[in-house]
């Protein structure tokens, strides 16, 4: 594929999840703040940001298979999740975090349950387009290293 | 390294996620800013404990003269919440401002006026020490908001410890 056609579709890529509201004006910010001295900015935080989801999912899994639910520690990893989703712009995944630490609030297993269904629900579903787009970036950047030899 | 050592700022940031350590890290490079990245304060402490040691052989201890322009560093407190009652606690602990997370480009610029009041107080008090620095600090619901033990003096060494 050619240069133009990948670029084509990492821009096309990225306009639908902010058109789906996946993503919100913080990854905007991200977009400034990556340039020709920081290439690979947003792969790290994006990066970093998928493997501290998958480690606080699977700690939030275990904490509500308990009989008696700590909801404090819930609470703390939600609050996490939340802000590095917000730090990265992942808007669905920011709002199914605060409907969740309203579930918390309110000791509501079912709900916290249902919450962490959303949650993943909405990481996975992220996590596949960005996963798609650090390919295509990745791409990209090895076409436009090439070109300046 | 530069000549001009009043062109460059140094921002010494505190927070305990890595990706936020990473953000503030690019806002503040992209900014100009000399940046210094620790993911808690007492790790930030023992960064200022070591610059001022550069100049004087004896230990940072509270009497001593050194010890005081730490007090003098401005310091910005940020947070994902926005919790008024929190956000006053902080700033009547001595923060000059407060940051909503997640923090934004446009917000590097309030940092520049808090440097440079707290150079100017340094050079009214011919210290040399610790100008052009200001601390960026993360206040994580994990911890406990900014009510201590009252005392009077040393405010913001307080609010570094109990961050």
């Amino acid at each position: 594929m050619s240069l133009m056609a990948l670029r084509e579709q990492l821009n096309g890529l990225v306009n639908s999840m902010f058109l789906e509201g996946l993503l919100d004006d913080q990854f905007e910010q991200l977009q400034m703040l990556q340039d020709e001295s920081s290439p690979g900015f947003i792969a790290e935080l994006i990066t970093l940001f998928c493997g501290d989801s998958e480690r606080i999912l699977a700690e939030l899994t275990k904490l509500l298979d308990q009989a008696v639910v700590d909801y404090q520690k819930v609470d703390a990893f939600v609050h996490q999740l939340k802000g590095s989703s917000s730090s990265v712009g992942a808007q669905h995944v920011k709002l199914a975090c605060v409907q969740f630490r309203q579930f918390c609030e309110e000791h509501n297993k079912e709900g916290c349950l249902r919450a962490l269904n959303v949650v993943k629900h909405e990481y996975y579903l992220l996590r596949g387009k960005f996963d798609t787009m650090l390919q295509l970036e990745q791409r990209i950047q090895a076409y436009e290293s090439k070109q300046q030899i | 390294m530069a000549v001009d050592a009043e062109a460059q700022f140094h921002v010494l940031a505190v927070d305990d996620s890595l990706m936020d350590r990473k953000l503030i890290e690019r806002l503040l490079k992209t900014s100009s800013f000399q940046v210094t990245t620790v993911d808690s304060g007492s790790k930030a402490l023992e960064v200022l404990g070591l610059r001022e040691d550069q100049t004087s052989a004896s230990a940072v201890s509270p009497e001593h003269n050194g010890s005081s322009s730490l007090k003098d560093i401005p310091v910005v407190v940020m947070s994902s919440e926005n919790v008024p009652s929190r956000i006053n606690r902080c700033l009547e602990g001595g923060a000059e401002e407060f940051f909503l997370k997640p923090v934004q480009l446009s917000d590097m610029k309030r940092l520049r006026p808090h440097i440079l009041k707290g150079r100017s107080k340094d050079q009214q008090l011919q210290r040399e020490e610790n100008s052009n620095t200001i601390i960026i600090s993360s206040s994580g619901s994990k911890r406990k908001a900014m009510d201590e033990e009252p005392s009077p003096e040393r405010t913001r060494l307080r609010f570094s410890t109990a961050i």
